[in-house]
Protein backbone atom coordinates (compact mmCIF):
# COMPACT_ATOMS: atom_id res chain seq x y z
CA UNK A 1 0.00 0.00 0.00
CA UNK A 2 1.46 3.32 -1.00
CA UNK A 3 1.33 6.29 1.29
CA UNK A 4 -0.47 9.32 -0.06
CA UNK A 5 1.86 12.32 0.03
CA UNK A 6 0.11 15.70 -0.02
CA UNK A 7 1.05 17.79 -3.04
CA UNK A 8 3.12 20.87 -2.46
CA UNK A 9 2.05 24.24 -3.71
CA UNK A 10 3.89 25.75 -6.63
CA UNK A 11 5.14 28.52 -4.42
CA UNK A 12 6.63 26.01 -2.04
CA UNK A 13 8.20 24.01 -4.86
CA UNK A 14 9.75 27.10 -6.37
CA UNK A 15 11.12 28.20 -3.03
CA UNK A 16 12.65 24.76 -2.51
CA UNK A 17 14.10 24.80 -5.99
CA UNK A 18 15.66 28.16 -5.24
CA UNK A 19 17.30 26.64 -2.20
CA UNK A 20 18.58 23.74 -4.27
CA UNK A 21 19.94 26.15 -6.85
CA UNK A 22 21.73 28.31 -4.32
CA UNK A 23 23.12 25.33 -2.45
CA UNK A 24 24.53 23.56 -5.48
CA UNK A 25 25.29 26.12 -8.14
CA UNK A 26 28.99 25.92 -7.35
CA UNK A 27 28.88 22.12 -7.33
CA UNK A 28 27.28 21.96 -10.74
CA UNK A 29 29.60 24.56 -12.18
CA UNK A 30 32.69 22.91 -10.73
CA UNK A 31 31.63 19.54 -12.06
CA UNK A 32 30.86 21.04 -15.47
CA UNK A 33 34.14 22.89 -15.61
CA UNK A 34 36.35 19.97 -14.71
CA UNK A 35 34.29 17.72 -16.94
CA UNK A 36 34.50 19.83 -20.11
CA UNK A 37 37.62 21.85 -19.34
CA UNK A 38 36.27 25.07 -20.79
CA UNK A 39 34.51 27.97 -19.12
CA UNK A 40 32.16 28.68 -21.98
CA UNK A 41 30.85 25.12 -22.26
CA UNK A 42 30.79 24.84 -18.48
CA UNK A 43 28.47 27.84 -18.30
CA UNK A 44 26.14 26.38 -20.92
CA UNK A 45 26.19 23.02 -19.21
CA UNK A 46 25.38 24.57 -15.85
CA UNK A 47 22.54 26.60 -17.29
CA UNK A 48 21.00 23.65 -19.09
CA UNK A 49 21.38 21.47 -16.01
CA UNK A 50 19.28 23.80 -13.89
CA UNK A 51 16.68 24.22 -16.62
CA UNK A 52 16.27 20.47 -16.84
CA UNK A 53 16.27 20.21 -13.08
CA UNK A 54 13.53 22.79 -12.78
CA UNK A 55 11.35 20.95 -15.22
CA UNK A 56 11.65 17.66 -13.35
CA UNK A 57 12.02 19.01 -9.83
CA UNK A 58 8.62 18.02 -8.50
CA UNK A 59 8.95 14.45 -9.65
CA UNK A 60 12.50 14.17 -8.38
CA UNK A 61 11.43 15.44 -5.00
CA UNK A 62 8.54 13.04 -4.74
CA UNK A 63 10.72 10.08 -5.69
CA UNK A 64 13.69 11.03 -3.56
CA UNK A 65 11.92 10.29 -0.27
CA UNK A 66 13.84 13.06 1.37
CA UNK A 67 17.25 11.98 0.15
CA UNK A 68 19.63 14.71 -1.05
CA UNK A 69 19.12 15.85 -4.61
CA UNK A 70 22.73 16.68 -5.39
CA UNK A 71 23.44 13.30 -7.06
CA UNK A 72 20.38 13.84 -9.23
CA UNK A 73 21.62 17.28 -10.25
CA UNK A 74 25.07 15.98 -11.07
CA UNK A 75 23.55 13.13 -13.02
CA UNK A 76 21.72 15.64 -15.19
CA UNK A 77 24.99 17.45 -15.84
CA UNK A 78 26.68 14.11 -16.52
CA UNK A 79 24.05 13.17 -19.13
CA UNK A 80 24.17 16.59 -20.76
CA UNK A 81 27.95 16.49 -20.98
CA UNK A 82 27.85 13.03 -22.51
CA UNK A 83 25.35 14.17 -25.10
CA UNK A 84 27.37 17.28 -25.80
CA UNK A 85 30.41 15.23 -26.72
CA UNK A 86 28.41 12.67 -28.63
CA UNK A 87 26.67 15.27 -30.76
CA UNK A 88 29.67 17.43 -31.40
CA UNK A 89 32.04 14.48 -31.71
CA UNK A 90 34.59 16.49 -29.94
CA UNK A 91 36.84 16.13 -26.99
CA UNK A 92 37.06 18.43 -24.00
CA UNK A 93 39.39 21.33 -24.49
CA UNK A 94 41.85 20.25 -21.85
CA UNK A 95 44.17 21.33 -20.37
CA UNK A 96 42.13 23.33 -17.90
CA UNK A 97 42.18 27.08 -18.51
CA UNK A 98 44.90 28.91 -16.67
CA UNK A 99 42.16 30.96 -15.01
CA UNK A 100 41.16 27.95 -12.95
CA UNK A 101 43.95 28.49 -10.52
CA UNK A 102 42.71 32.00 -9.92
CA UNK A 103 39.05 31.09 -9.67
CA UNK A 104 39.69 28.27 -7.24
CA UNK A 105 40.33 29.11 -3.58
CA UNK A 106 44.08 28.53 -3.62
CA UNK A 107 46.41 30.60 -1.50
CA UNK A 108 49.07 32.79 -3.06
CA UNK A 109 51.79 30.56 -1.69
CA UNK A 110 50.19 27.52 -3.22
CA UNK A 111 49.87 29.32 -6.51
CA UNK A 112 53.57 30.04 -6.61
CA UNK A 113 55.06 26.89 -5.10
CA UNK A 114 52.52 24.26 -5.91
CA UNK A 115 51.36 25.28 -9.32
CA UNK A 116 53.60 22.92 -11.19
CA UNK A 117 52.67 20.01 -8.97
CA UNK A 118 48.96 20.79 -9.22
CA UNK A 119 49.26 21.10 -12.99
CA UNK A 120 50.81 17.65 -13.11
CA UNK A 121 47.88 16.29 -11.13
CA UNK A 122 45.38 17.97 -13.45
CA UNK A 123 47.26 16.67 -16.46
CA UNK A 124 47.08 13.24 -14.92
CA UNK A 125 43.35 13.54 -14.31
CA UNK A 126 42.73 14.21 -18.00
CA UNK A 127 44.56 11.02 -18.88
CA UNK A 128 42.15 8.90 -16.87
CA UNK A 129 39.24 7.04 -18.43
CA UNK A 130 36.02 9.06 -18.34
CA UNK A 131 34.35 7.23 -15.48
CA UNK A 132 37.42 7.36 -13.25
CA UNK A 133 37.92 11.04 -13.98
CA UNK A 134 34.29 11.83 -13.20
CA UNK A 135 34.42 9.91 -9.95
CA UNK A 136 37.48 11.87 -8.84
CA UNK A 137 35.85 15.18 -9.77
CA UNK A 138 32.80 14.28 -7.71
CA UNK A 139 34.88 13.15 -4.77
CA UNK A 140 37.50 15.88 -4.63
CA UNK A 141 35.96 18.92 -6.32
CA UNK A 142 32.46 18.42 -4.95
CA UNK A 143 33.22 16.48 -1.79
CA UNK A 144 30.64 13.81 -2.53
CA UNK A 145 30.76 10.56 -0.58
CA UNK A 146 30.70 7.10 -2.16
CA UNK A 147 26.96 6.74 -1.90
CA UNK A 148 26.29 10.07 -3.59
CA UNK A 149 28.76 9.29 -6.37
CA UNK A 150 27.20 5.88 -6.84
CA UNK A 151 23.77 7.45 -7.30
CA UNK A 152 25.09 10.07 -9.68
CA UNK A 153 26.86 7.49 -11.82
CA UNK A 154 24.12 4.87 -11.58
CA UNK A 155 26.39 2.29 -9.99
CA UNK A 156 26.41 0.24 -6.84
CA UNK A 157 28.19 1.55 -3.75
CA UNK A 158 30.73 -1.26 -3.97
CA UNK A 159 31.50 -0.68 -7.62
CA UNK A 160 31.95 3.02 -6.92
CA UNK A 161 34.37 2.36 -4.09
CA UNK A 162 36.46 0.19 -6.37
CA UNK A 163 36.26 2.76 -9.16
CA UNK A 164 37.57 5.55 -6.96
CA UNK A 165 40.31 3.39 -5.46
CA UNK A 166 41.56 2.37 -8.90
CA UNK A 167 41.29 5.93 -10.19
CA UNK A 168 43.50 7.24 -7.40
CA UNK A 169 46.02 4.46 -7.87
CA UNK A 170 46.17 5.00 -11.60
CA UNK A 171 46.51 8.75 -11.19
CA UNK A 172 49.20 8.32 -8.58
CA UNK A 173 51.11 6.21 -11.05
CA UNK A 174 50.70 8.77 -13.82
CA UNK A 175 51.74 11.74 -11.69
CA UNK A 176 54.61 9.88 -10.09
CA UNK A 177 56.06 8.93 -13.44
CA UNK A 178 57.68 12.00 -15.04
CA UNK A 179 58.04 10.15 -18.33
CA UNK A 180 54.33 9.58 -18.61
CA UNK A 181 52.99 11.74 -21.39
CA UNK A 182 50.15 9.68 -22.75
CA UNK A 183 47.23 11.28 -24.57
CA UNK A 184 44.06 11.73 -22.53
CA UNK A 185 41.79 8.72 -22.32
CA UNK A 186 38.25 9.06 -23.66
CA UNK A 187 36.80 5.68 -22.80
CA UNK A 188 35.39 4.22 -19.66
CA UNK A 189 37.52 1.90 -17.58
CA UNK A 190 37.03 -1.83 -17.28
CA UNK A 191 34.86 -1.45 -14.20
CA UNK A 192 32.16 0.33 -16.20
CA UNK A 193 29.47 -2.13 -15.30
CA UNK A 194 27.43 -1.85 -12.15
CA UNK A 195 28.80 -5.08 -10.75
CA UNK B 1 58.50 3.06 -12.31
CA UNK B 2 56.26 5.41 -10.39
CA UNK B 3 57.18 6.65 -6.96
CA UNK B 4 54.72 6.98 -4.09
CA UNK B 5 53.54 10.53 -3.46
CA UNK B 6 52.93 11.71 0.10
CA UNK B 7 49.40 12.87 0.87
CA UNK B 8 48.33 12.32 -2.67
CA UNK B 9 44.65 12.74 -1.89
CA UNK B 10 45.38 16.12 -0.32
CA UNK B 11 47.20 17.14 -3.45
CA UNK B 12 44.30 15.94 -5.57
CA UNK B 13 41.88 17.91 -3.42
CA UNK B 14 43.92 21.05 -4.02
CA UNK B 15 44.21 20.46 -7.74
CA UNK B 16 40.46 19.91 -8.06
CA UNK B 17 39.45 22.81 -5.86
CA UNK B 18 35.86 24.01 -6.36
CA UNK B 19 35.47 26.65 -9.05
CA UNK B 20 33.26 29.64 -8.36
CA UNK B 21 30.74 30.30 -11.14
CA UNK B 22 31.23 33.63 -12.94
CA UNK B 23 28.95 36.44 -11.86
CA UNK B 24 27.56 36.92 -15.36
CA UNK B 25 26.48 33.27 -15.39
CA UNK B 26 24.70 33.74 -12.08
CA UNK B 27 22.86 36.79 -13.35
CA UNK B 28 21.93 35.15 -16.62
CA UNK B 29 20.81 31.90 -15.03
CA UNK B 30 18.71 33.56 -12.36
CA UNK B 31 17.17 35.82 -14.97
CA UNK B 32 16.41 32.81 -17.14
CA UNK B 33 14.80 30.82 -14.35
CA UNK B 34 12.69 33.77 -13.36
CA UNK B 35 11.67 34.42 -16.95
CA UNK B 36 10.64 30.81 -17.42
CA UNK B 37 8.22 30.87 -14.54
CA UNK B 38 6.85 34.28 -15.38
CA UNK B 39 6.38 33.50 -19.05
CA UNK B 40 4.87 30.14 -18.30
CA UNK B 41 2.32 31.70 -15.98
CA UNK B 42 1.34 34.30 -18.52
CA UNK B 43 1.15 31.83 -21.37
CA UNK B 44 -0.77 29.23 -19.49
CA UNK B 45 -3.30 31.80 -18.41
CA UNK B 46 -3.86 32.82 -22.02
CA UNK B 47 -3.67 29.33 -23.41
CA UNK B 48 -7.08 27.71 -23.74
CA UNK B 49 -7.30 23.99 -23.43
CA UNK B 50 -8.91 23.66 -26.83
CA UNK B 51 -5.89 25.25 -28.46
CA UNK B 52 -3.67 22.59 -26.95
CA UNK B 53 -5.48 19.94 -28.95
CA UNK B 54 -4.64 21.69 -32.22
CA UNK B 55 -1.31 20.37 -33.55
CA UNK B 56 -0.66 23.74 -35.12
CA UNK B 57 -0.25 25.11 -31.63
CA UNK B 58 2.24 22.50 -30.54
CA UNK B 59 5.18 24.38 -31.94
CA UNK B 60 5.44 26.49 -28.86
CA UNK B 61 8.44 28.60 -28.03
CA UNK B 62 11.16 26.46 -26.56
CA UNK B 63 10.86 28.23 -23.28
CA UNK B 64 7.26 27.15 -22.84
CA UNK B 65 8.24 23.56 -23.48
CA UNK B 66 10.97 23.78 -20.90
CA UNK B 67 8.60 25.27 -18.39
CA UNK B 68 5.92 22.69 -19.22
CA UNK B 69 3.86 21.51 -16.34
CA UNK B 70 6.24 23.04 -13.88
CA UNK B 71 5.02 26.49 -14.77
CA UNK B 72 3.46 28.45 -12.02
CA UNK B 73 4.44 30.95 -9.46
CA UNK B 74 7.72 32.70 -10.12
CA UNK B 75 10.85 31.90 -8.20
CA UNK B 76 10.31 34.50 -5.58
CA UNK B 77 13.78 34.54 -4.16
CA UNK B 78 15.47 34.65 -7.54
CA UNK B 79 13.10 37.29 -8.80
CA UNK B 80 13.80 39.54 -5.85
CA UNK B 81 17.50 39.20 -6.38
CA UNK B 82 17.19 39.74 -10.10
CA UNK B 83 15.22 42.91 -9.66
CA UNK B 84 17.68 44.19 -7.15
CA UNK B 85 20.54 43.66 -9.56
CA UNK B 86 18.58 44.51 -12.71
CA UNK B 87 20.34 42.32 -15.26
CA UNK B 88 19.34 42.49 -18.94
CA UNK B 89 15.79 41.32 -19.50
CA UNK B 90 14.65 38.74 -22.01
CA UNK B 91 15.49 35.15 -22.66
CA UNK B 92 18.90 35.53 -24.17
CA UNK B 93 20.24 32.81 -21.94
CA UNK B 94 17.78 30.22 -23.12
CA UNK B 95 18.13 31.09 -26.76
CA UNK B 96 21.90 31.08 -26.88
CA UNK B 97 22.79 29.08 -29.97
CA UNK B 98 26.07 27.80 -28.64
CA UNK B 99 24.54 24.86 -26.83
CA UNK B 100 23.37 21.92 -28.86
CA UNK B 101 19.59 21.83 -28.47
CA UNK B 102 19.23 18.25 -29.71
CA UNK B 103 21.61 17.17 -27.02
CA UNK B 104 19.52 18.90 -24.42
CA UNK B 105 16.37 17.25 -25.73
CA UNK B 106 17.96 13.83 -25.58
CA UNK B 107 19.12 14.60 -22.09
CA UNK B 108 15.51 15.31 -21.19
CA UNK B 109 14.55 11.83 -22.26
CA UNK B 110 17.50 10.34 -20.44
CA UNK B 111 16.55 12.27 -17.37
CA UNK B 112 13.17 10.66 -17.08
CA UNK B 113 14.81 7.25 -17.03
CA UNK B 114 17.61 8.50 -14.84
CA UNK B 115 15.29 9.91 -12.23
CA UNK B 116 13.45 6.65 -11.97
CA UNK B 117 16.67 4.69 -11.75
CA UNK B 118 18.05 7.08 -9.21
CA UNK B 119 15.17 7.06 -6.80
CA UNK B 120 13.30 3.92 -7.67
CA UNK B 121 15.97 1.54 -6.49
CA UNK B 122 15.00 1.37 -2.85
Amino acid sequence: MTEQVPQKSKTQLDAEFSELYRAHLRDVYSYAYYRVGDHHDAEDLTEQTFLQAYRHFERAQSESNGRPLRPWLIRIAHNLAANLYRDRSRKPSWPIDETTMLAAPHTTEQLVEGRDELSRVLDGVRMLPDDRREALIMRFALGMDNREIARALGRSDGATKVLIHRAIKQLEGIVGDPLNDSPPARENSKESSNE
Amino acid sequence: MSEALPNFEGLLREALAPVEPPEDLILRLEGTLTSITEMAVEELEAWELSAMRDPRNWARPAVAVVAGTAAGTALVILRARRRAQQPPSGLRGIQRPSFDRSGAERALRDLGRGTRKLFGDR
